[in-house]
């Protein structure tokens, strides 16, 4: 038989454990943006060097587990002497994952703004960065918008992993949690609605704010 | 008797009133236009008669057979109308001979050799003989439409919904579409289209229908009806399209 | 203490790399299976039916896949039915990869004219003459890019397996890490191994994609 009501006194465990979950999520989202957006105005305008540097590593990290990635930033770096606590481990590991597939993602928005655009801005006499921040980037973000906020909720979802290297996150409270009253299919059933709480809360945080970001065209 | 009969054919989507009564006696061997604005319902009314849209009140009979959006209904309806469409909706995985030979196979359980002929009959018939191997793709758009009519008629219908079907063409596209189809009505084919090819309608045509806001506004025998439209919104429609 | 050469830390990856394919191979196929079901399901245009997949769509794209591992090995075992780590490797990785393909298939599926359907209706052919003739194969041409896209996805979600004791690559790379306190040639190593599996069918998903808009 199943006990949840085993699990009520862990409440603060696994409350804690989400907060630490939702504030990666939320720096994450933030830096892994940034970082994909920079890279991905690299790939497109920038130097040759540049650009085949921005490929290199959006593939490389496109093409292997985050895992992976994880083990190597928390285990691997301290070696060439960088040291790293787990909470700092994953936050880069999870800004550089982010920051890969965005890159993807926002490209494929800077694709899809018509040559004309850049091409009448220049004509106005605008400068470049100008018209990258004036004129590309609002319609670019605007159509690739769903799926770059798909992609944080995915890379929410995949940070479960970093209960691997002990960062007491929202697995790792499910796991202490089981360790405890041993009620491993209760624990991870909740920790699994919460997340599934989680998801969907942030997709309609999201979009709320895409509805705000975006409204300029029911402005007037 | 008649061929297409609608009584009293009402239609809503949710709290919009789109058919608002329509009464409709068509014959064999009659060439329907049906004209009007945007809007007014008259691509609507073409897809009741062959059970692609659901009508709310009313009844439309097809040969005296009641028309409803029963799957089973739909397939047996088939075997007596054939529709053509705007944007031709060919199977652009199949080549011109296979979208004309696909129904008469796996609906009629012609064979294959059969169903063969029949298409090279009837592209023979909208003058595309030569493109029976070709994909859709590398045709025209007045070719595809045309491949539509063929693929259409190797049904062998009693009558052929066209919907606005030169409105998606490049103009000099249209004349070689129409031709076919005044080959048909020559032929006695029953013919009912949505049109904005007014001298189609008036050459060709026996019959107007007018359709304004859901109704039929004004109908009749198509050289008479649009050199004297009775109605000022046919006059002003007539106005505007001439 | 034993010595690791780099021989045998290769070889010893290499081995592991079985596991991993096989693990891969296994759950791709899995999934593929249970998402053909659940596409058919879905477009028997049965209401009950289609909020049944979606909810099973959600559910399994809301949450962690390293839940859903959890869940199918402690989870199970807790309630009485024992399962080894490879069969609830393989069960959680089939639930995963089916909800996300049938989602892709679903949208290979809509993507195709509503005329489609509607040309086949008026020509009399049945719902599933339709489907045989007309949609599956064009759906099908659409479908394989994203499908072996998404594999790439399926082999690296395997590393989680890691996590519940199956050993495979990632596994491997923790016990030799382990011995040999090489943490950043092992799983330098480790994700060479995971990117020349994953590079390829990234790549030639890609050239699908690509041939594929050439041909439209």
């Amino acid at each position: 038989m199943l006990h949840f009501s085993d699990l009520l006194q862990y409440t603060d465990v696994f409350f804690s454990g989400l907060m630490t979950t939702v504030e990666l999520t939320l720096l994450t989202t933030i830096l892994g943006i940034a970082l994909g957006t920079s890279c991905a105005a690299t790939r497109q305008y920038g130097h040759p060097i540049g650009q085949r540097t921005v490929t290199v590593y959006v593939e490389l990290i496109r093409n292997t587990p985050f895992i992976v990635q994880l083990f190597f930033i928390f285990f691997g770096l301290p070696s060439l002497g960088l040291k790293l606590s787990p909470w700092q481990a994953s936050m880069i590991a999870l800004t550089i994952n982010l920051g890969a597939y965005s890159t993807e993602i926002i490209r494929a928005g800077l694709n899809s703004i018509p040559k004309g655009q850049i091409e009448a801005a220049k004509v106005l006499g605008m400068t470049f960065r100008q018209t990258l921040t004036r004129i590309i980037f609002t319609p670019a973000f605007e159509k690739i918008y769903p799926a770059l906020t798909s992609q944080c909720i995915i890379v929410m979802l995949g940070s479960a992993v970093i209960s691997q290297i002990s960062v007491e996150d929202l697995t790792y409270a499910a796991n202490l949690v089981q360790s405890r009253n041993f009620r491993a299919f209760e624990s991870y059933l909740v920790t699994a609605f919460l997340y599934l709480g989680l998801a969907i809360a942030l997709r309609f945080i999201f979009n709320q704010i895409g509805k705000r970001l975006f409204a300029y065209r029911e402005a007037r | 008797m008649s061929l297409v009969n609608l009584h009293q054919v009402h239609k809503y989507y949710g709290d919009h009133h789109v058919l608002k009564g329509i009464d409709l006696d068509i014959n064999a061997g009659e060439v329907i236009s049906i004209i009007g604005k945007s809007g007014s319902g008259k691509s609507t009314l073409l897809r009741c008669i062959n059970g692609l849209e659901e009508y709310q009140q009313g009844g439309i009979t097809l040969d005296g057979n009641e028309v409803t959006t029963e799957d089973i209904q739909v397939r047996r309806l088939a075997l007596s109308v054939g529709m053509i469409f705007q944007n031709f909706n060919l199977f652009p995985h199949m080549t011109v001979g296979e979208n004309i030979m696909l129904a008469p196979t796996i609906v009629l359980k012609k064979s294959k050799a059969e169903a063969a002929d029949i298409a090279k009959a009837m592209l023979e018939k909208v003058g595309l003989a030569e493109k029976f191997d070709s994909y859709p793709e590398k045709l025209s758009g007045g070719q595809q439409q045309r491949v539509a009519i063929a693929r259409a008629l190797a049904m062998s219908p009693k009558v052929l919904l066209c919907d606005e079907i030169t409105s998606a063409l490049d103009p000099e596209l249209v004349g070689e579409v129409l031709k076919v189809l005044e080959q048909l009505a020559k032929e006695g084919m029953t013919l009912i289209l949505v049109t904005h090819e007014m001298n189609f309608a008036r050459d060709v045509g026996s019959r107007v229908v007018f359709m304004h806001k859901g109704k039929v506004w004004e109908q009749g025998d198509s050289k008479t009806l649009l050199s004297d439209p009775q109605t000022d919104e046919l006059k002003q429609f007539i106005g505007a399209v001439l | 203490m034993i010595q690791f050469s780099n021989y045998d830390i290769i070889s010893n990856l290499l081995y592991a790399t079985q596991w991993t394919i096989l693990l891969s191979i296994a759950a791709f196929i899995g999934g593929t299976s249970v998402a053909l079901l659940l596409t058919a399901a879905r477009l028997t245009r049965n209401n009950v039916v289609q909020k049944c997949v979606h909810f099973y769509v959600e559910l399994f794209q809301g949450t962690p896949l390293l839940m859903q591992m959890f869940l199918c090995f402690f989870g199970l075992s807790m309630l009485g039915y024992e399962i080894s780590a490879w069969g609830a490797a393989i069960l959680s990785l089939t639930l995963f990869t089916s909800a996300f393909l049938v989602e892709i298939w679903r949208g290979c599926i809509d993507t195709l004219p509503k005329g489609q359907w509607e040309a086949s209706r008026c020509l009399g052919l049945s719902f599933l003459q339709t489907l045989r003739h007309i949609i599956l194969p064009q759906a099908i041409r659409v479908a394989v890019a994203p499908t072996v896209g998404f594999s790439v996805q399926v082999i690296k979600g395997t590393a989680l397996a890691s996590i519940i004791g199956f050993v495979e690559l990632t596994k491997v790379g923790t016990m030799l890490n382990n011995a040999t306190f090489e943490p950043f040639k092992v799983f330098a190593l480790v994700a060479l191994i995971y990117f020349v599996l994953c590079y390829p069918l990234s790549l030639y998903s890609k050239y699908l994609e690509k041939k594929f808009h050439v041909s439209r």
